[in-house]
């Protein structure tokens, strides 16, 4: 039992070496497949990230535990800017201490914290983080295109105090992949998952090939939905709010120029899962 | 996996070699082609590097290149220094009569190798089919294009 517990808690701890160029390039082709054929995904403007030097890409992500936004923005940006440009995403710890978490490690995941998002945005990387988390990939189906940070700033504290750009990424289909009932706060509280695993939810939704789908612990078969992913223009909020930034606006300011973007994403979406 | 492509332009040999070793005309003909510059002091010629990338399917794939092999109006190959693994070339041969055969090689492969390597290979080359058979139209058309201003009184 204690070598377990040692085993999960070492995932958590960000060594940014496990991330592995070669690891990455010969596994692009299982992602792109699934990105090209299943979610005929779609990443626009990827010009619009600065060629180098460290960056906070902030997103927006949907589809439960399963995100297929977040598949096809990292093939995006692997193939974009080549494997061997500095690259990692924050992750919920359930994710890095499920069955997936070393694969996802070699991949450039770490545990979501402001530690590690500045330890790899002071080592010159690109960060990608979902201030959303798994709030925001369980929300209901009729809230799909609706940007759900809540309330999260850590980001915007996060890209203050490092002084990197911020390029907000909108993605629109993911919610699309199965239809997402409830948060299940109320049933988290009850079980206390909150306390144990950080979780503040126990959302519920129906989903192949469980149809009644209770925590999404195990994933689910996402329905093949159309992702379309908008890299927006960087965002340099020290030349935008000056010396004395109030957090609060900057963060309703970043988070309502993303919404306007997924209205209009959302807008050219014709029909559910077709695109 | 290998691509050919082929096609005869109604122009002389000399102006399709300087249309297809000019690094500005690439994001003109080559078709899905979404970055292109020259990386480097060398603009053409043999060790020019090229960062280019072409869409296919959900991502834009490609990386630096080289020019590896160049020989004056016969033929310009090049090799891939980073990203995918990639090897082209342009032949050109003279039918006679100001006509000119070219033919487009392009060789490639999926890092990694297991089935999802093989399957993408092959998926790839159906979008890549279609991309190129649009850009050597393209290069007959602006070619044929140039050449028939010349020919002009």
């Amino acid at each position: 039992m204690r070598r377990f517990v040692d085993e999960l808690q070492s995932r958590l701890t960000a060594d940014l070496d496990d991330r592995d160029p070669d690891f990455i390039r010969e596994n692009l082709s299982l992602s792109w497949l699934l990105a090209t054929i299943w979610f005929r995904g779609e990443v626009r403007d990827m010009e619009r990230i600065p060629e180098e030097g460290p960056i906070l890409l902030v997103g927006n992500h949907s589809g439960g535990n399963i995100t297929p936004d977040t598949i096809v923005f990292t093939l995006g940006f692997n193939t974009y800017f080549g494997v061997e440009r500095p690259f990692y995403q924050l992750a919920h710890n359930l994710v890095l201490t499920s069955p997936v978490g070393p694969f996802l490690r070699k991949f450039g995941t770490v545990a979501a914290s402001h530690e590690n998002a500045r330890k790899a945005l002071d080592s010159g990387a690109a960060v990608l983080v979902y201030p959303g988390g798994d709030w925001e990939v369980n929300r209901p189906t009729w809230e799909a295109n609706k940007i759900d940070f809540a309330g999260r700033k850590g980001f915007i504290k996060l890209a203050l105090d490092t002084g990197v750009p911020i390029v907000p990424i909108v993605s629109a289909g993911g919610q699309e992949t199965a239809i997402f009932l409830t948060h299940g706060e109320r049933l988290a509280k009850l079980l206390r998952l909150d306390k144990l695993l950080r979780l503040k939810t126990l959302p519920v939704n129906l989903s192949l090939p469980w149809i009644v789908n209770v925590g999404d612990f195990l994933g689910h078969l996402p329905l093949p939905a159309k992702i379309t992913v908008q890299v927006m223009e960087p965002i340099d909020l020290d030349e935008r709010y000056g010396p004395d930034p109030d957090v609060e606006k900057a963060y309703e300011d970043v988070t309502s120029e993303m919404q306007d973007q997924l209205d209009e994403l959302a807008a050219e979406r014709r029909l559910p899962v077709v695109g | 996996m290998r691509i050919e492509q082929k096609v005869t332009v109604d122009a002389p040999r000399h102006l399709v070699w300087e249309y297809v070793t000019e690094p500005a005309n690439y994001p003109v003909f080559i078709d899905g082609l979404t970055r292109w510059r020259v990386a480097g002091d060398r603009h053409k010629g043999l060790g020019a590097r090229y960062r280019m990338l072409i869409r296919v399917g959900a991502a834009d794939v490609g990386g630096l290149i080289e020019i590896v092999e160049w020989r004056p109006e016969g033929d310009m190959a090049w090799s891939s220094v980073t990203g995918v693994d990639q090897r082209g070339r342009w032949r050109l041969r003279d039918l006679g009569d100001g006509r000119t055969r070219v033919t487009f090689r392009f060789q490639y492969g999926v890092a990694g190798g297991g089935i999802p390597a093989v399957i993408a290979e092959r998926v790839a080359a159906i979008s890549l089919n279609r991309r190129f058979r649009v850009s050597l139209l393209n290069l007959k058309r602006a070619v044929e294009g140039q050449a028939a201003e010349l020919a002009a009184p």
